[in-house]
């Protein structure tokens, strides 16, 4: 028992030495506090909210689509967040792709199906370098993922723009400028962003009319890139709940028995 | 059934099968009536956690090694593609993922464990030796498979570690470029990486099988570090430390199955899901937590050599531990002045682990610097000298004694 004791410190002292690491690399990183939401999708009894994940899919085609990819998704996927089949078709057949060769030989376009992959907004990463002065817009599918702070990031990223270099910074590096072509962001590694802002007031409608302003477009847009990275956490969390439950009965179960077992041989 | 090493079978089939090949005397005498010292602690649960936690790494991969692709231009996809179209591919890449990060927490603590008990000491310097090369090839193989998701910090780990050979002198960079097959880090590293990959687990099982090999014949260790004299000192394995293991195991499992299930990427580094670049170097190239206190290592020396050399030599210092602790007693329980020095060791090692994730510049530099020197110094000075100058407490004559003792203790109180 002494001994089982002296594991279970030891494993609580491991946990707490993890836990307290993430916040040791992240001091001394000159950013304001990311803008920490509340997610539907936190917790051990996190969800998505489909409503909120379909305006997301909205700002997405209105407005990151033009220069970012959603690579290894599919049209298909969008039955996820509660689109029914007929509107993924729908969805679908108003984008163009490439397909071929046919009996000619030739390439030809023709209307998207639920099984094509989302279209991507260049053909190659020349083009988009050459469209995006310099530097190939990321892949999003898994930019939640990609980057420290997850949905807390993108959602401040997007919100997290100035007009002009802020005194905090000039402070900091009194001869910071900003190159030309760039936009200064409070969150972004270097501050210089080649992405312009993008969410101003009125550039959207909601198909289910919630107003529009640029934190409901940032938080939805957020949720919708969380989704499209971890597709799988609804899933992951309910069969994980099941098996926490388990194992907490099994070992119990375990431990009684052991008990039991060494009565006499201690 | 009998409770004697070599059970008289009465059943046919197993008496056929048994007298051609013994595979159920075999199991009969190491497995069930196995005698185990009766007062081995929870510590000791760590061995066969380790084994079981090896099972769950090669069984997953294999299943991983299904979809996945070895091509620097689909490595990244295809992974992509177990987590989103291969039916629960998510679980067995999660489960993948993270139980390496329990294999090493178990094996630091079973190393550790063996460290304080004197596991090491006569008739178990082959066994702990086998031991230290089982980690040596746990480490190749972690960082081998760290670089198949080809992400930005698989790519330039890859590139770190693998250049480290170039401060081999006069042939470092001819051996880098036979490593890599190629002038860098590439499509024909990556190959070659998933093939190893593949290979080595089944060398640790191989190994494994030496380890417990030598277990069976030296027999455990235990937290007195007396040997065991006669029967009353022992315990059959089955049920006791079956059971016990049981339940070390629910306890393993229900931790793991937190981090698979609500946070399968605590453990991993967010840069990592974005695909290999070789133009773009990542601000802060860290390995995983597991080698952090040998790249604080590395990193104490500013010389390149120097630097490889003292890493490879903190865990090869291992291997002539029985030779460096010249104290007659084997279990840190009953050496007062050890016992601290094992914990400083501890926290040293810890803090070697913080070391290695903070930026090499400034005061991390330096306690860095005299990090790495205590541990050589606890190894090469303090552990010879204690076994001169300490004045051990009494051993107890026998393991049943002990705990006869131990019973007394108690009911007088």
């Amino acid at each position: 028992m002494k001994t089982l004791t002296g594991v279970a410190t030891a494993a609580a002292f491991a946990a707490g030495l993890a836990l307290a690491a993430p916040t040791a690399q992240a001091a001394g990183g000159e950013h304001p506090p990311l803008k920490t939401q509340n997610w539907t999708f936190e917790g051990v009894f996190g969800t998505y909210d489909e409503a909120q994940l379909q305006r997301g899919w909205e700002v997405y085609t209105n407005v990151c689509k033009s220069c970012h990819a959603l690579d290894y998704m599919y049209y298909r996927n969008l039955e996820q967040i509660g689109y029914s089949e007929d509107e993924v078709k729908e969805i679908a057949a108003s984008f163009e792709t490439e397909d071929g060769p046919d009996e000619w030989g030739e390439m030809f376009m023709r209307p998207a199906e639920p099984l094509d992959p989302i279209i991507e907004p260049y053909e190659n990463d020349a083009i988009a370098m050459l469209a995006n002065g310099g530097v190939v817009p990321p892949n999003l599918s898994v930019m939640t993922r990609a980057r420290d702070g997850g949905a807390d990031y993108v959602y401040s990223l997007l919100l997290g723009y100035e007009d002009s270099v802020p005194e905090w910074v000039l402070e900091a590096d009194p001869n910071f400028e900003l190159a030309p072509g760039k936009s200064f962001n409070s969150y972004f590694p270097g501050y210089a962003i080649s992405m312009p802002q993008q969410l101003f007031e009125g550039i959207l409608e909601y198909s289910d009319g919630t107003p529009a302003t640029p934190q409901q477009m940032a938080k939805d847009v957020s949720a919708f890139l969380q989704w499209a990275a971890e597709p799988e956490l609804e899933d992951r969390k309910t069969l994980g709940r099941y098996v926490l439950v388990f194992l907490v009965v099994f070992t119990a179960l375990l431990y009684a028995y052991k008990r039991e077992i060494w009565k006499d041989a201690h | 059934m009998s409770s004697t090493p070599n059970p008289v079978w009465s059943n046919r089939t197993i008496k056929w099968v048994d007298r051609r090949l013994p595979i159920f005397s075999m199991m009969h005498r190491e497995l069930i009536v196995y005698p185990t010292p009766r007062n081995l602690n929870y510590w000791w649960n760590f061995g066969s956690l380790a084994g079981i936690t090896l099972v769950i790494l090669i069984l997953s991969g294999i299943f991983l090694a299904m979809y996945y692709t070895p091509h620097e231009d689909m490595a990244f996809a295809s992974i992509e593609r177990i987590m989103r179209e291969v039916n629960y591919g998510w679980l067995v890449r999660f489960i993948h993922m993270n139980t390496v990060s329990l294999f090493f927490l178990v094996v630091y603590i079973h190393i550790f464990r063996g460290m304080y008990y004197g596991s090491y000491k006569a008739p178990r310097e082959l066994l702990w030796g086998i031991g230290v090369l089982i980690y040596l090839v746990m480490v190749a193989t972690a960082f081998l498979g760290y670089v198949l998701p080809w992400g930005q910090m698989s790519f330039w780990a890859a590139t770190v570690i693998t250049s480290l050979v170039t401060a081999v002198p006069w042939v470092g960079e001819d051996l880098a470029i036979w490593l890599w097959g190629g002038f860098s880090v590439d499509n024909a590293t990556l190959k070659r990486f998933f093939s190893l990959h593949y290979l080595l687990p089944f060398v640790i099982f191989a190994l494994v099988f030496l380890h417990l090999w030598a277990l069976h014949t030296t027999k455990s260790n235990n937290p007195l570090g007396v040997e065991v004299k006669k029967p009353a000192d022992t315990l059959p394995f089955h049920p006791y430390y079956t059971m016990k293991d049981a339940f070390g195991l629910g306890v393993a499992l229900l931790v793991l199955a937190f981090f698979v299930f609500f946070y399968p990427n605590y453990f991993n580094h967010a840069i990592n899901y974005v695909q290999a670049d070789p133009m773009v170097t990542p601000a802060h190239i860290v390995p995983e937590w597991y080698f952090l206190p040998f790249y604080a290592i590395l990193r104490a020396i500013p010389d390149k050599l120097g630097g490889v050399v003292l890493m490879f030599a903190s865990i090869a210092i291992w291997f002539i531990l029985p030779l460096l602790d010249t104290s007659k007693v084997r279990s840190g329980r009953f050496r007062p002045v050890f016992k601290w020095f094992f914990w400083i060791l501890v926290a040293d090692f810890i803090f070697l682990t913080y070391l290695g994730a903070m930026p090499a510049e400034g005061i991390y530099v330096t306690m860095g610097q005299w990090a790495t020197g205590y541990y050589f110094v606890h190894f090469l000075v303090i552990l010879p000298l204690l076994g001169w100058f300490e004045k051990p407490l009494p051993v107890p004559e026998s393991i049943s004694a002990a705990v006869t003792a131990g019973h007394e203790k108690e009911a007088a109180a």
